[in-house]
């Protein structure tokens, strides 16, 4: 495996940022309500991730280590503004859905966490890819959690999602049926950490039927050996 | 020839899971029937679909984790879970109202946790907080006792209600809990929550129809029955008295200080006691012996912790009872309380 399919290996599965190493968990359970604030928070999240994990592994040499936290939050931080002043003027609707959660993609512990562990150690093109990886095995899990709690609550799918792409993604709404009385819990935050939980186990679930997979054929090479003895 | 050792504590409690939770099941009988008697056959629909849930889900459930559905079916605890949601949800509720709440307290709150025995919350009260946050307005819906109303629903009639949430002659149950002067008649509770929001006093308040009696019409019968069901179970030593005094209690002790201080703000110590789920929660639910506190002392104050935190949100809260959140409150502190409150072994530590 190369590297590059190593870490997209790592960021969409094996290490993902949500479901293994369960950072940024606040914006990930505050703004899944529907698919389209999950997908608006995951892309905001992929290009901050990205644009730092590029600064920082440009910078590395010249960080001294002692002061590496705090450069590391000052770069997030700059880039969040931007993130949040182009969302504030190209996308205002889903600005406004969002709310406090764009300024704090700062505090999301994923990418400080990858700043730290991969971009600080690594060359600027494969910190780039890590990024893009880890961001966006993140922005799937928030969509995946996104259209689970959309569908449980409201019985649609892609509900407003003209605030993110503009007016023609209004036809994309899809209305899967008609509830009178929504699930609410789907929509509250504990419907967000019960789902999650459930997408968690649901992931171990087909780690642990691969891993059996992969054992299977070791085991009939040993019995092949032993009858043959 | 050889001998039987066994070490201590030599207690001689042949008793069976089963056995526990089938005495459970016998003495909510009288409650189920007073129940019956205020609020119509509601309840017995509520019941039958409440079982059937449970039995079905609890069978997937134990199939999916490869065990022995059969054994487990027959310890009776998810009957149990059943039951006391059943009664907790008001009677006309829409079917499927019901079958979500066991679904989910079968499978999350229970199974997911490792089944009987594992689970850190009192299954059915999850079941009811679930239903209570997501559909406020199905599980508010308590029809006046049946003496008040003038609207007697045949079996046929209530069935018709709870499959399509209307009668065969068109009436919502909305318009059903509408009494005859054209207001809709709540709960005692709900009335006095409402009520002193809008500004009335409780002499005004409990002059109302529905609280004819002591606690209120209805009400307070089905808190005696439960009551004596729960006298039953202590008498039979399937549960000890501490949970159960520590809740009544709970709510009584403070319930009597506030009512002394400011008597048309504050419920008295009776109705409190002798309304809503208090008499349900102290004797059926809380005393739950998998989510409880384990030692007694530690059921002392798990009991009162929860007959407290029931006065605090009927008074305070924004809910007109809450015994279900207050019992997963409660639960949620039993590590901690089992954790200070172990007793001291015979011959180790202690004040000598």
């Amino acid at each position: 495996m190369s590297e590059y399919q190593q870490l997209a290996k790592q960021g969409l599965w094996s290490n993902n940022p949500a479901l293994v190493q369960l950072l940024g968990l606040c914006p990930l359970l505050a703004v899944t309500s529907t698919v389209t604030n999950a997908l608006g928070l995951g892309l905001a999240t992929l290009a901050v991730l990205m644009g730092s994990n590029l600064i920082v592994s440009l910078v590395r040499q010249w960080v001294p280590d002692e002061i590496r936290i705090p450069v590391f939050v000052m770069v997030i931080a700059a880039l969040v503004t931007v993130i949040q002043l182009l969302m504030n003027a190209y996308v205002y609707g889903l600005y406004q859905a969002l709310g406090i959660f764009i300024p704090l993609i700062v505090t999301n512990c994923a990418i400080i966490g990858r700043a730290e562990a991969y971009a600080s150690k690594n060359p600027w093109q494969t910190s780039l890819f890590d990024g893009f990886a880890m961001g966006l095995g993140f922005t799937c899990v928030l969509v995946l959690l996104g259209a689970i709690r959309e569908i449980l609550g409201n019985g649609t799918l892609f509900a407003g999602a003209e605030l993110l792409l503009g007016p023609w993604a209004a036809s994309l709404k899809i209305e899967l049926f008609q509830i009178d009385y929504p699930l609410l819990l789907a929509i509250l935050p504990p419907g967000a950490f019960i789902t999650m939980g459930f997408i968690i186990a649901a992931k171990n679930v087909i780690d642990k039927r691969q891993k059996m997979h992969a054992e299977q054929p070791q085991k009939s090479v040993e019995r092949a050996r032993v009858t043959a003895q | 020839m050889s001998f039987f050792i066994a070490s201590s504590p030599h207690e001689h409690n042949r008793r069976q899971t089963s056995d526990v939770m089938r005495w459970v099941l016998l003495a909510a009988i009288p409650g189920v029937l007073v129940q019956l008697f205020f609020f119509g056959w509601g309840v017995l629909f509520q019941l039958l679909l409440a079982i059937v849930t449970a039995w079905a889900t609890e069978a997937i459930a134990l199939q999916t984790r490869n065990r022995p559905a059969l054994a487990s079916l027959k310890d009776n605890s998810a009957l149990v879970t059943a039951v006391l949601l059943a009664i907790s949800i008001p009677p006309l509720a829409p079917w499927w109202v019901i079958v979500i709440g066991v679904a989910f307290a079968i499978i999350v709150a229970k199974q997911v946790y490792g089944g009987l025995g594992q689970n850190i919350f009192n299954p059915a009260m999850v079941g009811y907080v679930l239903l209570l946050v997501s559909f406020p307005v199905q599980m508010t819906s308590w029809l006046p006792p049946a003496t008040l109303s003038d609207n007697d629903l045949s079996l046929w009639q209530t069935l018709h209600v709870i499959v399509f949430e209307y009668t065969p002659s068109g009436f919502s149950v909305e318009q059903l809990r509408t009494g005859i002067d054209g207001v809709t008649m709540a709960t005692p509770l709900d009335t006095v929550k409402t009520g002193l929001t809008q500004g009335y006093t409780l002499s005004e308040l409990t002059a109302k129809s529905v609280f004819q009696g002591i606690a209120g019409v209805g009400w307070q019968w089905v808190n005696v029955a439960y009551l004596v069901g729960g006298l039953v179970l202590l008498q039979q030593r399937i549960i000890s008295w501490h949970i159960p005094l520590g809740v009544i209690v709970g709510v009584a002790a403070p319930a009597l200080i506030a009512h002394s201080i400011s008597p048309d703000q504050m419920l008295g110590p009776v109705t409190h006691v002798l309304s809503g789920a208090t008499m349900l929660g102290a004797f059926f639910i809380a005393t739950d012996p998998v989510s409880a506190a384990t030692s007694n002392k530690g059921r002392w104050i798990f009991g009162l912790l929860i007959g407290l935190l029931v006065w605090l949100i009927r008074s305070f809260g924004g809910y007109p009872d809450g015994m279900a959140f207050a019992v997963l409150l409660a639960n949620l502190c039993v590590p901690i309380i089992d954790r200070y409150t172990r007793p001291t072994v015979y011959g180790h530590g202690g004040s000598a």
